[in-house]
Protein backbone atom coordinates (compact mmCIF):
# COMPACT_ATOMS: atom_id res chain seq x y z
CA UNK A 1 0.00 0.00 0.00
CA UNK A 2 3.07 2.67 1.41
CA UNK A 3 4.69 1.57 -2.04
CA UNK A 4 1.88 2.08 -4.16
CA UNK A 5 1.65 5.48 -2.73
CA UNK A 6 5.41 6.24 -3.07
CA UNK A 7 4.51 5.44 -6.38
CA UNK A 8 1.45 7.42 -7.13
CA UNK A 9 3.82 10.51 -5.27
CA UNK A 10 6.46 10.01 -7.85
CA UNK A 11 4.57 10.13 -10.60
CA UNK A 12 2.68 13.53 -9.33
CA UNK A 13 6.36 14.79 -8.72
CA UNK A 14 7.20 14.10 -12.41
CA UNK A 15 4.35 15.71 -13.87
CA UNK A 16 4.54 18.56 -11.65
CA UNK A 17 8.26 19.05 -12.80
CA UNK A 18 7.75 19.12 -16.27
CA UNK A 19 6.99 22.87 -17.00
CA UNK A 20 10.64 23.31 -14.47
CA UNK A 21 12.40 20.97 -17.04
CA UNK A 22 10.83 22.21 -20.31
CA UNK A 23 12.00 25.85 -18.87
CA UNK A 24 15.47 24.71 -18.19
CA UNK A 25 16.13 22.75 -21.54
CA UNK A 26 15.09 25.74 -22.94
CA UNK A 27 17.58 28.10 -20.95
CA UNK A 28 20.18 25.46 -21.81
CA UNK A 29 19.64 26.23 -25.57
CA UNK A 30 19.34 29.65 -25.44
CA UNK A 31 22.73 29.68 -23.97
CA UNK A 32 24.47 27.16 -26.64
CA UNK A 33 22.73 29.33 -29.32
CA UNK A 34 24.40 32.67 -27.87
CA UNK A 35 27.89 30.51 -27.25
CA UNK A 36 27.76 29.75 -30.91
CA UNK A 37 26.88 32.78 -32.50
CA UNK A 38 30.04 34.46 -30.15
CA UNK A 39 32.29 31.89 -31.78
CA UNK A 40 34.50 33.39 -34.53
CA UNK A 41 33.29 32.97 -37.99
CA UNK A 42 36.69 32.30 -39.31
CA UNK A 43 37.90 30.19 -36.68
CA UNK A 44 35.46 27.18 -37.70
CA UNK A 45 36.34 27.58 -41.08
CA UNK A 46 40.02 27.50 -41.23
CA UNK A 47 42.21 25.86 -43.82
CA UNK A 48 43.57 23.79 -40.26
CA UNK A 49 40.46 22.83 -39.52
CA UNK A 50 39.50 21.38 -42.63
CA UNK A 51 42.78 19.82 -42.75
CA UNK A 52 42.98 18.59 -38.81
CA UNK A 53 39.84 16.95 -38.64
CA UNK A 54 40.73 14.70 -41.64
CA UNK A 55 43.93 13.84 -39.57
CA UNK A 56 43.71 10.32 -37.09
CA UNK A 57 44.63 11.18 -33.81
CA UNK A 58 44.21 15.40 -34.69
CA UNK A 59 43.33 15.64 -31.08
CA UNK A 60 46.95 15.55 -30.47
CA UNK A 61 48.05 18.79 -32.99
CA UNK A 62 48.63 21.85 -31.63
CA UNK A 63 46.44 24.91 -31.36
CA UNK A 64 48.35 27.01 -29.48
CA UNK A 65 47.89 29.90 -32.41
CA UNK A 66 45.89 32.82 -31.47
CA UNK A 67 42.98 33.42 -34.57
CA UNK A 68 42.24 36.32 -36.41
CA UNK A 69 39.12 36.38 -38.12
CA UNK A 70 39.54 39.01 -40.75
CA UNK A 71 39.03 38.69 -44.70
CA UNK A 72 41.51 39.00 -47.24
CA UNK A 73 45.69 38.49 -46.32
CA UNK A 74 46.53 40.26 -43.10
CA UNK A 75 49.34 37.57 -41.33
CA UNK A 76 52.59 36.03 -42.41
CA UNK A 77 54.08 32.90 -40.15
CA UNK A 78 57.64 33.34 -40.60
CA UNK A 79 59.32 29.54 -39.93
CA UNK A 80 63.07 30.60 -39.31
CA UNK A 81 63.97 26.70 -40.01
CA UNK A 82 65.59 24.61 -37.37
CA UNK A 83 66.93 25.06 -33.91
CA UNK A 84 67.29 23.53 -30.11
CA UNK A 85 69.75 20.80 -31.03
CA UNK A 86 68.84 20.92 -34.51
CA UNK A 87 71.73 23.35 -36.04
CA UNK A 88 70.96 22.94 -39.52
CA UNK A 89 73.63 23.69 -41.82
CA UNK A 90 76.96 24.91 -40.46
CA UNK A 91 79.63 26.81 -41.68
CA UNK A 92 83.56 26.28 -41.08
CA UNK A 93 83.73 29.88 -39.16
CA UNK A 94 81.16 28.36 -36.89
CA UNK A 95 78.15 30.08 -38.28
CA UNK A 96 74.88 27.65 -37.85
CA UNK A 97 72.01 28.12 -39.98
CA UNK A 98 69.42 28.14 -36.94
CA UNK A 99 71.22 31.05 -35.01
CA UNK A 100 72.01 32.85 -38.39
CA UNK A 101 68.06 32.28 -39.45
CA UNK A 102 66.64 33.96 -36.90
CA UNK A 103 68.48 37.36 -37.74
CA UNK A 104 66.83 37.35 -40.88
CA UNK A 105 63.32 36.08 -39.52
CA UNK A 106 63.72 39.07 -36.95
CA UNK A 107 64.51 41.95 -39.90
CA UNK A 108 61.92 40.73 -42.43
CA UNK A 109 59.39 40.39 -39.27
CA UNK A 110 59.98 44.65 -38.98
CA UNK A 111 59.56 45.25 -42.90
CA UNK A 112 56.39 43.53 -43.13
CA UNK A 113 54.67 44.94 -40.15
CA UNK A 114 56.21 48.13 -41.54
CA UNK A 115 53.57 47.01 -44.43
CA UNK A 116 50.49 47.05 -42.11
CA UNK A 117 50.66 42.65 -41.87
CA UNK A 118 50.55 40.58 -37.90
CA UNK A 119 53.43 38.67 -38.45
CA UNK A 120 53.94 35.41 -36.21
CA UNK A 121 56.81 33.27 -36.10
CA UNK A 122 57.18 29.32 -35.45
CA UNK A 123 60.07 30.12 -32.86
CA UNK A 124 61.53 33.45 -31.18
CA UNK A 125 64.12 31.22 -29.34
CA UNK A 126 66.19 28.26 -29.49
CA UNK A 127 63.77 25.85 -29.54
CA UNK A 128 63.07 22.86 -32.37
CA UNK A 129 59.40 22.77 -32.85
CA UNK A 130 58.28 19.88 -35.35
CA UNK A 131 57.43 20.27 -38.66
CA UNK A 132 53.65 19.76 -38.02
CA UNK A 133 54.27 22.20 -34.97
CA UNK A 134 54.92 24.90 -37.22
CA UNK A 135 52.21 24.14 -40.04
CA UNK A 136 50.00 24.39 -37.11
CA UNK A 137 50.79 27.42 -36.61
CA UNK A 138 49.97 28.14 -40.53
CA UNK A 139 46.91 26.61 -40.49
CA UNK A 140 45.03 27.81 -37.37
CA UNK A 141 45.12 30.95 -39.28
CA UNK A 142 43.03 32.05 -42.26
CA UNK A 143 43.98 34.91 -43.84
CA UNK A 144 47.88 33.76 -43.85
CA UNK A 145 50.68 32.84 -45.83
CA UNK A 146 53.60 30.89 -44.58
CA UNK A 147 57.39 31.35 -45.09
CA UNK A 148 59.83 28.74 -44.46
CA UNK A 149 63.76 30.72 -43.85
CA UNK A 150 66.96 28.27 -44.44
CA UNK A 151 70.56 29.32 -44.99
CA UNK A 152 72.38 26.61 -47.48
CA UNK A 153 75.52 25.29 -46.84
CA UNK A 154 75.64 25.47 -50.78
CA UNK A 155 75.31 27.72 -53.35
CA UNK A 156 76.93 31.01 -54.48
CA UNK A 157 76.96 33.04 -51.71
CA UNK A 158 75.33 36.03 -51.70
CA UNK A 159 72.61 34.76 -53.60
CA UNK A 160 68.68 33.19 -52.55
CA UNK A 161 66.27 31.36 -54.05
CA UNK A 162 62.68 30.77 -53.53
CA UNK A 163 60.79 26.99 -53.33
CA UNK A 164 58.10 25.34 -53.67
CA UNK A 165 56.06 21.98 -53.47
CA UNK A 166 55.87 20.52 -56.81
CA UNK A 167 52.76 20.11 -58.43
CA UNK A 168 50.80 17.39 -57.31
CA UNK A 169 47.32 16.76 -58.81
CA UNK A 170 44.31 17.72 -56.28
CA UNK A 171 43.08 14.85 -54.19
CA UNK A 172 39.99 15.90 -51.44
CA UNK A 173 38.10 13.27 -49.63
CA UNK A 174 34.46 12.56 -49.96
CA UNK A 175 33.71 15.57 -47.45
CA UNK A 176 35.95 17.58 -48.50
CA UNK A 177 38.50 17.64 -45.67
CA UNK A 178 42.30 18.41 -46.83
CA UNK A 179 44.10 15.38 -45.21
CA UNK A 180 46.94 16.31 -43.38
CA UNK A 181 49.66 14.84 -44.97
CA UNK A 182 48.50 16.60 -48.42
CA UNK A 183 47.55 19.96 -46.68
CA UNK A 184 49.95 22.14 -49.17
CA UNK A 185 47.93 20.94 -52.61
CA UNK A 186 45.10 23.46 -52.76
CA UNK A 187 47.41 26.09 -52.19
CA UNK A 188 50.67 25.01 -55.00
CA UNK A 189 48.79 28.13 -57.23
CA UNK A 190 49.04 30.49 -54.70
CA UNK A 191 52.50 29.51 -53.80
CA UNK A 192 53.85 29.64 -56.93
CA UNK A 193 52.49 33.22 -57.45
CA UNK A 194 54.09 33.74 -54.08
CA UNK A 195 57.06 32.54 -54.47
CA UNK A 196 57.33 34.44 -58.38
CA UNK A 197 57.13 37.58 -57.08
CA UNK A 198 59.70 36.96 -54.28
CA UNK A 199 61.93 35.40 -56.53
CA UNK A 200 61.83 38.46 -58.90
CA UNK A 201 62.59 40.84 -55.89
CA UNK A 202 65.48 38.74 -54.50
CA UNK A 203 66.60 38.42 -57.87
CA UNK A 204 66.77 42.19 -58.26
CA UNK A 205 68.69 42.78 -55.07
CA UNK A 206 71.22 39.98 -56.04
CA UNK A 207 73.51 39.31 -58.64
CA UNK A 208 73.61 35.37 -59.51
CA UNK A 209 69.58 34.32 -57.82
CA UNK A 210 67.52 32.83 -59.99
CA UNK A 211 64.85 34.71 -61.86
CA UNK A 212 62.34 31.76 -61.57
CA UNK A 213 61.45 29.89 -58.46
CA UNK A 214 62.66 26.54 -57.61
CA UNK A 215 60.91 23.10 -56.98
CA UNK A 216 61.33 20.92 -54.48
CA UNK A 217 59.87 18.06 -52.51
CA UNK A 218 60.17 20.52 -48.72
CA UNK A 219 58.82 18.17 -46.03
CA UNK A 220 58.11 21.66 -44.05
CA UNK A 221 55.70 23.19 -47.18
CA UNK A 222 54.04 19.67 -47.35
CA UNK A 223 51.61 19.98 -44.18
CA UNK A 224 50.85 23.85 -44.68
CA UNK A 225 47.41 24.79 -45.63
CA UNK A 226 48.67 28.29 -46.86
CA UNK A 227 50.77 29.88 -49.53
CA UNK A 228 53.99 28.30 -48.81
CA UNK A 229 57.33 29.18 -50.10
CA UNK A 230 60.91 28.22 -48.47
CA UNK A 231 63.37 31.02 -49.06
CA UNK A 232 67.06 29.43 -48.65
CA UNK A 233 69.76 32.12 -48.54
CA UNK A 234 73.54 30.85 -49.61
CA UNK A 235 75.52 30.45 -47.64
CA UNK A 236 76.79 29.32 -44.39
CA UNK A 237 79.98 28.83 -46.07
CA UNK A 238 80.90 32.58 -45.93
CA UNK A 239 84.63 33.25 -44.23
CA UNK A 240 83.45 36.11 -42.54
CA UNK A 241 80.08 36.52 -41.01
CA UNK A 242 79.55 39.93 -42.13
CA UNK A 243 79.46 38.86 -45.13
CA UNK A 244 75.68 37.18 -44.32
CA UNK A 245 74.80 39.61 -42.20
CA UNK A 246 74.82 42.53 -45.13
CA UNK A 247 72.17 40.30 -46.64
CA UNK A 248 69.72 40.70 -43.83
CA UNK A 249 67.84 43.88 -45.24
CA UNK A 250 67.60 42.92 -48.75
CA UNK A 251 66.07 39.79 -48.12
CA UNK A 252 63.86 41.04 -45.48
CA UNK A 253 62.77 44.09 -48.19
CA UNK A 254 62.43 41.57 -50.52
CA UNK A 255 60.10 39.51 -48.77
CA UNK A 256 58.02 41.91 -47.75
CA UNK A 257 57.52 43.74 -51.46
CA UNK A 258 56.70 39.99 -52.93
CA UNK A 259 54.21 39.42 -49.99
CA UNK A 260 52.64 43.20 -50.62
CA UNK A 261 52.56 42.20 -54.10
CA UNK A 262 50.71 38.83 -53.54
CA UNK A 263 47.96 40.19 -51.50
CA UNK A 264 45.31 41.58 -54.43
CA UNK A 265 45.97 37.68 -55.59
CA UNK A 266 44.91 36.18 -52.65
CA UNK A 267 41.77 34.65 -52.97
CA UNK A 268 41.24 30.93 -50.97
CA UNK A 269 41.08 27.73 -53.22
CA UNK A 270 37.93 25.68 -53.51
CA UNK A 271 38.29 22.47 -53.10
CA UNK A 272 36.33 20.04 -55.75
CA UNK A 273 33.96 17.57 -53.77
CA UNK A 274 31.59 15.28 -55.31
CA UNK A 275 28.32 17.44 -55.48
CA UNK A 276 29.79 20.41 -54.85
CA UNK A 277 32.21 22.64 -53.59
CA UNK A 278 34.05 23.65 -50.30
CA UNK A 279 36.21 26.47 -49.42
CA UNK A 280 38.61 25.77 -46.63
CA UNK B 1 93.00 13.86 14.79
CA UNK B 2 95.68 15.90 15.49
CA UNK B 3 96.13 18.63 12.98
CA UNK B 4 99.03 17.73 11.07
CA UNK B 5 96.86 14.10 9.95
CA UNK B 6 93.64 16.90 9.17
CA UNK B 7 96.40 18.63 6.98
CA UNK B 8 97.62 15.21 5.39
CA UNK B 9 93.90 14.56 4.72
CA UNK B 10 93.23 17.47 3.08
CA UNK B 11 95.82 17.68 1.24
CA UNK B 12 94.98 14.16 -0.30
CA UNK B 13 91.78 14.74 -0.93
CA UNK B 14 92.43 18.34 -2.64
CA UNK B 15 94.88 16.35 -5.06
CA UNK B 16 92.75 13.57 -5.90
CA UNK B 17 89.84 16.52 -6.96
CA UNK B 18 92.82 18.19 -9.12
CA UNK B 19 93.94 14.86 -10.81
CA UNK B 20 89.41 14.09 -11.40
CA UNK B 21 89.55 16.94 -12.77
CA UNK B 22 91.94 16.72 -15.00
CA UNK B 23 90.71 13.32 -16.03
CA UNK B 24 87.74 14.37 -16.43
CA UNK B 25 88.13 16.05 -20.07
CA UNK B 26 89.62 13.09 -20.95
CA UNK B 27 87.31 10.49 -19.86
CA UNK B 28 85.02 12.69 -21.86
CA UNK B 29 86.68 12.14 -25.09
CA UNK B 30 87.28 8.06 -24.79
CA UNK B 31 83.64 7.94 -23.79
CA UNK B 32 82.64 9.77 -27.29
CA UNK B 33 85.20 7.85 -29.28
CA UNK B 34 84.05 4.72 -27.85
CA UNK B 35 79.94 5.28 -28.72
CA UNK B 36 81.28 6.09 -32.01
CA UNK B 37 83.12 2.58 -32.17
CA UNK B 38 80.01 1.20 -31.39
CA UNK B 39 77.73 2.31 -33.74
CA UNK B 40 80.40 2.19 -36.66
CA UNK B 41 81.05 -1.41 -35.77
CA UNK B 42 77.15 -2.12 -36.23
CA UNK B 43 77.03 -0.33 -39.04
CA UNK B 44 79.88 -2.74 -40.42
CA UNK B 45 78.24 -5.49 -39.15
CA UNK B 46 74.94 -5.04 -41.21
CA UNK B 47 76.80 -4.40 -44.25
CA UNK B 48 79.27 -7.53 -43.54
CA UNK B 49 75.92 -9.24 -43.71
CA UNK B 50 74.23 -7.82 -46.92
CA UNK B 51 75.15 -10.03 -50.17
CA UNK B 52 77.68 -8.23 -51.91
CA UNK B 53 77.08 -7.11 -55.72
CA UNK B 54 78.30 -10.36 -57.39
CA UNK B 55 81.77 -8.95 -59.56
CA UNK B 56 80.34 -8.33 -63.58
CA UNK B 57 83.74 -9.14 -65.22
CA UNK B 58 81.76 -11.37 -67.46
CA UNK B 59 79.29 -8.66 -68.67
CA UNK B 60 79.54 -6.70 -71.47
CA UNK B 61 81.17 -3.18 -71.30
CA UNK B 62 78.12 -0.31 -72.03
CA UNK B 63 78.53 3.50 -71.89
CA UNK B 64 76.08 4.16 -69.06
CA UNK B 65 75.14 8.08 -68.19
CA UNK B 66 76.22 9.35 -65.01
CA UNK B 67 74.49 12.05 -63.37
CA UNK B 68 77.18 14.49 -61.10
CA UNK B 69 77.46 18.00 -60.49
CA UNK B 70 78.06 20.24 -63.11
CA UNK B 71 81.34 22.35 -62.51
CA UNK B 72 81.07 25.78 -61.60
CA UNK B 73 77.26 25.86 -61.54
CA UNK B 74 75.94 24.81 -58.32
CA UNK B 75 72.80 23.07 -57.95
CA UNK B 76 72.83 21.92 -61.32
CA UNK B 77 73.27 18.05 -62.95
CA UNK B 78 75.34 17.01 -65.97
CA UNK B 79 75.38 13.99 -67.59
CA UNK B 80 78.78 11.71 -67.93
CA UNK B 81 79.21 8.53 -70.12
CA UNK B 82 80.92 6.13 -68.26
CA UNK B 83 81.91 2.24 -69.53
CA UNK B 84 80.84 0.08 -66.78
CA UNK B 85 80.57 -3.65 -67.05
CA UNK B 86 76.73 -3.89 -66.65
CA UNK B 87 74.27 -7.15 -65.91
CA UNK B 88 71.38 -7.58 -67.39
CA UNK B 89 69.31 -8.26 -64.06
CA UNK B 90 67.80 -4.89 -63.18
CA UNK B 91 68.62 -4.98 -59.47
CA UNK B 92 72.03 -5.91 -60.20
CA UNK B 93 72.08 -2.90 -62.72
CA UNK B 94 71.00 -0.43 -60.26
CA UNK B 95 73.02 -1.77 -57.87
CA UNK B 96 76.79 -1.24 -60.22
CA UNK B 97 75.06 2.46 -61.36
CA UNK B 98 74.31 3.48 -58.10
CA UNK B 99 77.87 2.25 -56.59
CA UNK B 100 79.42 3.69 -59.18
CA UNK B 101 77.43 7.32 -58.57
CA UNK B 102 78.70 6.87 -54.63
CA UNK B 103 82.58 6.41 -55.70
CA UNK B 104 82.11 9.81 -57.46
CA UNK B 105 83.55 11.01 -60.49
CA UNK B 106 86.99 11.90 -61.04
CA UNK B 107 86.61 15.64 -60.14
CA UNK B 108 85.50 15.70 -56.25
CA UNK B 109 83.76 18.67 -56.71
CA UNK B 110 81.35 17.54 -58.67
CA UNK B 111 80.20 14.64 -56.06
CA UNK B 112 76.79 14.56 -55.59
CA UNK B 113 76.73 12.18 -52.70
CA UNK B 114 78.92 11.68 -49.74
CA UNK B 115 81.94 9.62 -50.18
CA UNK B 116 81.47 7.20 -46.87
CA UNK B 117 77.75 6.75 -47.94
CA UNK B 118 76.78 3.17 -49.06
CA UNK B 119 74.30 1.49 -50.38
CA UNK B 120 72.68 -1.38 -48.13
CA UNK B 121 70.05 -3.13 -50.40
CA UNK B 122 68.25 -2.24 -53.58
CA UNK B 123 65.15 -4.11 -54.66
CA UNK B 124 62.44 -3.01 -57.41
CA UNK B 125 58.67 -4.01 -56.41
CA UNK B 126 56.24 -5.50 -59.06
CA UNK B 127 54.70 -2.06 -59.39
CA UNK B 128 57.81 -0.44 -60.57
CA UNK B 129 58.95 1.09 -57.23
CA UNK B 130 62.50 0.63 -56.21
CA UNK B 131 64.02 0.95 -52.58
CA UNK B 132 67.27 1.72 -52.15
CA UNK B 133 68.26 1.42 -48.93
CA UNK B 134 71.14 4.00 -47.44
CA UNK B 135 73.82 3.65 -44.48
CA UNK B 136 73.22 6.51 -42.69
CA UNK B 137 75.91 8.08 -43.74
CA UNK B 138 74.03 9.52 -46.86
CA UNK B 139 71.86 11.79 -43.95
CA UNK B 140 74.68 12.53 -41.58
CA UNK B 141 77.62 13.40 -44.43
CA UNK B 142 75.56 15.48 -46.51
CA UNK B 143 75.78 19.21 -46.54
CA UNK B 144 72.76 20.54 -45.42
CA UNK B 145 70.25 22.57 -47.40
CA UNK B 146 67.92 22.09 -49.80
CA UNK B 147 69.52 22.49 -52.83
CA UNK B 148 72.32 20.38 -52.28
CA UNK B 149 69.82 17.79 -50.85
CA UNK B 150 67.87 18.03 -53.67
CA UNK B 151 70.72 17.80 -55.84
CA UNK B 152 71.81 14.32 -53.92
CA UNK B 153 68.56 12.63 -54.85
CA UNK B 154 68.26 13.99 -58.43
CA UNK B 155 71.43 12.34 -58.84
CA UNK B 156 70.11 9.13 -57.64
CA UNK B 157 66.77 9.24 -59.85
CA UNK B 158 68.14 10.80 -63.36
CA UNK B 159 70.96 7.68 -62.98
CA UNK B 160 68.02 5.24 -62.69
CA UNK B 161 66.10 6.48 -65.38
CA UNK B 162 68.66 6.75 -67.82
CA UNK B 163 70.16 3.21 -66.97
CA UNK B 164 67.77 1.26 -65.58
CA UNK B 165 64.45 1.34 -67.33
CA UNK B 166 62.23 -1.04 -64.99
CA UNK B 167 61.88 1.12 -62.03
CA UNK B 168 59.26 3.72 -62.53
CA UNK B 169 59.71 5.20 -58.67
CA UNK B 170 62.31 5.06 -56.23
CA UNK B 171 61.57 4.80 -52.11
CA UNK B 172 64.59 6.32 -50.19
CA UNK B 173 65.02 4.39 -46.55
CA UNK B 174 68.23 4.78 -44.51
CA UNK B 175 69.82 2.20 -42.65
CA UNK B 176 66.02 -0.10 -43.73
CA UNK B 177 63.63 2.58 -42.14
CA UNK B 178 61.56 5.42 -43.32
CA UNK B 179 62.48 8.76 -42.58
CA UNK B 180 60.95 12.13 -42.38
CA UNK B 181 63.72 13.98 -44.50
CA UNK B 182 67.58 13.43 -45.56
CA UNK B 183 69.32 16.44 -43.64
CA UNK B 184 66.24 18.27 -42.13
CA UNK B 185 64.88 19.67 -45.45
CA UNK B 186 63.98 17.46 -48.56
CA UNK B 187 60.94 14.95 -47.99
CA UNK B 188 61.69 11.29 -47.93
CA UNK B 189 58.85 10.14 -46.88
CA UNK B 190 57.24 9.91 -50.60
CA UNK B 191 58.24 8.13 -53.48
CA UNK B 192 59.94 9.98 -56.02
CA UNK B 193 58.88 9.73 -60.00
CA UNK B 194 61.96 7.97 -61.81
CA UNK B 195 60.24 7.55 -65.54
CA UNK B 196 57.99 9.47 -67.77
CA UNK B 197 55.41 6.03 -67.92
CA UNK B 198 53.69 4.40 -65.55
CA UNK B 199 53.38 0.81 -65.19
CA UNK B 200 51.39 0.11 -68.22
CA UNK B 201 53.65 2.21 -70.68
CA UNK B 202 51.67 5.23 -71.37
CA UNK B 203 53.71 9.06 -70.57
CA UNK B 204 52.95 10.57 -67.05
CA UNK B 205 51.54 14.51 -66.90
CA UNK B 206 53.97 16.00 -65.15
CA UNK B 207 57.05 13.80 -64.69
CA UNK B 208 59.08 16.11 -62.82
CA UNK B 209 56.59 15.68 -59.39
CA UNK B 210 57.55 13.25 -56.80
CA UNK B 211 55.29 10.11 -56.95
CA UNK B 212 52.45 10.77 -54.72
CA UNK B 213 52.59 7.86 -52.08
CA UNK B 214 53.61 5.13 -51.81
CA UNK B 215 51.43 1.68 -53.04
CA UNK B 216 48.74 0.48 -50.42
CA UNK B 217 50.65 -2.89 -49.47
CA UNK B 218 54.26 -0.84 -49.27
CA UNK B 219 52.39 1.97 -47.50
CA UNK B 220 50.93 -0.62 -44.76
CA UNK B 221 54.20 -2.59 -44.44
CA UNK B 222 56.02 1.02 -43.86
CA UNK B 223 53.69 1.95 -40.79
CA UNK B 224 53.97 -1.36 -39.01
CA UNK B 225 58.08 -0.77 -38.99
CA UNK B 226 57.28 2.60 -37.81
CA UNK B 227 54.87 1.14 -35.82
CA UNK B 228 57.16 -1.08 -34.62
CA UNK B 229 60.09 1.37 -33.89
CA UNK B 230 57.96 3.69 -32.07
CA UNK B 231 57.17 0.93 -29.39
Amino acid sequence: MGRRNGCRFDILLSVRSLPILFGSLLISGACLLALAQATPPGAQNTPAAAAVAATPGSAQQPSASPVFPRNGLNIVVLDPAHGGTDQGARGTEGITESDEVLQFAAATKKALEAQGFQVLSTREGNDNPSFDDRSARANAQRGAVFISLHIASTGLTGTARVYVEPEVPPSATISGLIPWDRAQVPFQGLSRKLGDLVQVELARRFKGSPDTLQTAPVRQLRTTAAPAIAVEISSVSVQNRGDLETMVPGVADAIARGVVAFRPSYVLPTIAVPGGSVQP
Amino acid sequence: MNPKWRLWLGGTLLVAVIAAALYFPALRRQVYKAKDLTEKTAEQARRELLPVTPPSTGDPKIKVKMFWGSHGREGELTPVLVELPLSNDPVLRAKQVLNTLLAGPVDSESRTLPPDAALLAFYILPDGTAIADFSEELRTSIPSGIQSEQVAVESIVRTLEANVPPVLRLKILIHGQEVDTLAGHLDLTQTFRVSAKDESGLKLDNPSAPGSVLPAPIQKAVEKVRRATQR
